[in-house]
């Protein structure tokens, strides 16, 4: 086992030499955690509203006020022409736009029906969607309004109702950076332990060093653990650092049990470090190990992991190639772990998919990075 | 141990073949290296003598026959090969983000040196690499017969009985090449058993023994001289004209004429011992009218060796 010391300590030492690599290790994950913590968000706020009221009434503005007064809405400006209405959203100024017709007040007052039209930009189909359902909502408001005014001038009428009472658990405020935020350090993990381990290979290779090892008494699986050992640790240094940024800059609960999640972040890496082992027997430079990577690993496992798609709305031929993709069931267990706070009892299956993946994919790759030497 | 003491032969290689698909590499090979000696396997780019020399290292598996190195056999113990080889390739495979000092540390410690044994070579390998002052450089600073001298030392810091030299001397000037010849005598006078790969006529003169590789197969062995004692049946002689070419095409239309080939701005010319003279060659050129300033019979060099055996395996 000396050998092995003696292959991590070298390990270490290049890794401290090379002045890109650290602030690589170190930095990028945070950056990487922020940036996408941030952009990574389906939130829809600040949507930007253009009216074109015909009606000029106080009760046109009092509607009109109901959507500034969500927070969601932003009036960026009155029209005086109906057709400028499909103008503004031509040059994408306005993401909705409100019709309101003349008589406005009049119809309301008398009880007549009253149609309003609402214009959307469908380009970006996920919020026009949830633009259109607030506008819905507070256009229904608006009218529930009318009718319980009414009703109580009248006086003495009980009309029945039926309301819902909701209550959303887990992320009560819906908000998207509790349930990105805990994906991007699983995508985190995965990128940084697959990249740096094939390059570190890799270079190896370049530099012809791989061969001055393998005549030495040496095993292959000695080299491969001096290899892959270091990557491990520096893994778990980096899911520390993003999970510090998770919990103190984006207020994300961490729930579930943390020395848990560093436990399940080991089984994951058994399946990352199996894959930059692969590449790395595949590539002979490291541009081609980043190329392969990216293209053949990243790609389909951010597409289909769920990170970015909920998997229950793919169809059901593409459901089931998700089962095929380790980094679905990482995703699973970090967001049931942040949000809701499981342990083991409800994840024990994900975690025993990721042991079988981890182990197949190490297993496969060592034998044939053994089977490449000779 | 005692086997290797009591073996005569360092390298034993029997009927070694190596094929990459169709292709074969190496065409089984047979031959001994003797102890203590240095064994130069010479030949042209693409001949099989890396993949040769990868094969008795155990970096690659035979495809068929086999191979002892140090008494132990390739296939099966490779390990036990691997502890008594040291092996140095022409990438000089050292780490060039770590200093002198570092390197030698690392491939000490692979090789499970420590202590007092570990300091002592490590100063030689400082001492033999002439970098004493500059353990703490960047190996990458390093010109290139630096490099050469500290790649040797790391591979030879665990003092093994047998060292592969895979075209060590590539790309590296003419004084370095001398250098490293040089400490190629210092290991072999200390009984290390030698074998080095070239492509350099010249430094393969420098070897006691002499395999010669063509085309995957092993066509001529023997020390330089019993080489050069092979083209006894030929007279070699050496050219000077003014029109070389047009000389060389008439020549080698002789039926006596067995080879001819450039040298410098002369040219050799081998022809059968018993039809071929100086007279002959002088009176056909002249019969051409091509005139030659020099004409001289010489003996013959490694070179002629090399080119005249080659000439005869590619007819076969």
């Amino acid at each position: 086992m000396k050998a092995v010391r003696e292959l991590l300590s070298k390990e270490f030492l290049q890794i401290r030499r090379d002045k890109r690599m650290l602030p690589l290790i170190l930095l990028a994950p945070v950056v990487q955690v922020v940036l996408l913590g941030y952009a990574a968000t389906v939130d829809v706020k600040n949507i930007r509203l253009a009216v074109y009221d015909a009606d000029r009434s106080s009760a046109s503005r009092s509607y009109v006020e109901r959507f500034t007064a969500t927070g969601y809405f932003t009036v960026i400006g009155y029209v005086d022409d109906p057709r400028e209405l499909g103008a503004v959203l031509d040059r994408g100024g306005a993401t909705l736009a409100v019709h309101i017709p003349r008589h406005f007040a009049r119809d309301v007052g008398t009880g007549r029906p009253v149609r309003l039209q609402l214009l959307a930009d469908g380009s970006d189909a996920n919020t026009a969607n949830i633009s259109l359902n607030y506008a819905a909502q507070i256009t229904a408001g608006y009218a529930e309004s009318i009718v319980t005014e009414r009703l109580a001038r009248i006086g003495g009428i009980n009309v029945p109702r039926v309301s819902a009472e909701t209550r959303i658990w887990y992320n009560p405020d819906l908000r998207s950076a509790n349930y990105m935020v805990p994906g991007v350090v699983a995508l985190i993990l995965m990128i940084i332990t697959t990249t740096f381990s094939a390059a570190a290979i890799v270079r190896e290779k370049e530099a012809g060093t791989i061969e001055q090892i393998l005549v030495t008494p040496i095993k292959p699986f000695q080299f491969i653990l001096g290899k892959l050992l270091p990557f491990t640790i520096i893994g778990m240094v980096e899911v520390g650092l993003v999970l510090g940024v998770a919990v103190a800059w984006f207020n994300v609960p961490l729930r579930g049990s943390v020395a848990l999640l560093f436990g399940l972040c080991g089984l994951f890496i058994l399946t990352t470090l199996g894959l930059g082992l692969f590449v790395s027997t595949i590539s002979r430079t490291q541009q081609q190990a980043m190329m392969t990577a990216q293209f053949f690993i990243f790609f389909p496992f951010l597409f289909l992991s769920g990170f970015t798609f909920p998997i229950d709305n793919m169809p059901p031929v593409i459901q089931t190639l998700t089962y095929g993709i380790p980094l679905r069931y990482f995703i699973e267990i970090v967001r049931g772990l942040f949000l809701k706070g499981v342990g083991l009892e409800v994840l024990w299956p994900q975690a025993l998919a990721l042991l079988i993946f981890g182990v197949g994919i190490l297993g496969l790759s060592v034998a044939g990075f053994r089977k490449r030497l000779g | 141990m005692t086997q290797e003491l009591h073996n005569e032969h360092a390298v034993v290689v029997e009927g070694l073949t190596k094929r990459f698909g169709n292709f074969v590499a190496v065409d089984s090979m047979s031959f001994n290296v003797k102890r203590g000696e240095i064994f130069g396997f010479l030949g042209p780019n693409g001949a099989g003598k890396s993949t040769t020399i990868r094969m008795l290292c155990g970096l690659l598996g035979p495809t068929e026959g086999s191979a002892r190195v140090g008494g132990y056999d390739i296939s099966t113990e490779p390990d036990r090969v691997k502890e008594n080889i040291g092996y140095m390739s022409q990438r000089f495979s050292l780490y060039e983000d770590l200093t002198v000092e570092e390197n030698i540390r690392f491939y000490g410690g692979i090789y499970g040196l420590e202590g007092a044994q570990f300091e002592e070579r490590r100063q030689w390998a400082i001492e033999m690499a002439g970098l004493r002052g500059k353990e703490t450089a960047l190996t990458r600073t390093l010109s290139g017969g630096w490099k050469q001298r500290l790649a040797l030392g790391c591979a030879v810091l665990h003092q093994p009985p047998i060292v592969f030299l895979d075209e060590p001397t590539g790309g590296v000037d003419p004084v370095s090449r001398r250098d490293f010849w040089d400490l190629i005598y210092n290991l072999s006078s200390e009984g290390t058993t030698v074998f080095v790969t070239t492509h350099y006529l010249d430094e393969a003169e420098h070897c006691n023994t002499i395999g010669l590789v063509y085309a995957g197969r092993l066509i001529a062995l023997g020390s330089p001289t019993s080489l050069k004692s092979k083209l006894e049946r030929y007279a070699i002689y050496e050219v000077v004209s003014e029109n070389p070419v047009d000389a060389m095409d008439l020549l080698q239309k002789q039926p006596w004429v067995a080879e001819t080939s450039i040298f410098g701005s002369a040219f050799h010319v081998s022809t059968d011992a018993s039809t071929g003279s100086d007279a002959e060659i002088r009176r056909t050129l002249e019969q051409g009218n091509i005139g030659i300033s020099r004409i001289q019979r010489i003996s013959p060099s490694l070179e002629d060796v090399f080119i005249q055996l080659i000439a005869e395996e590619s007819e076969k």
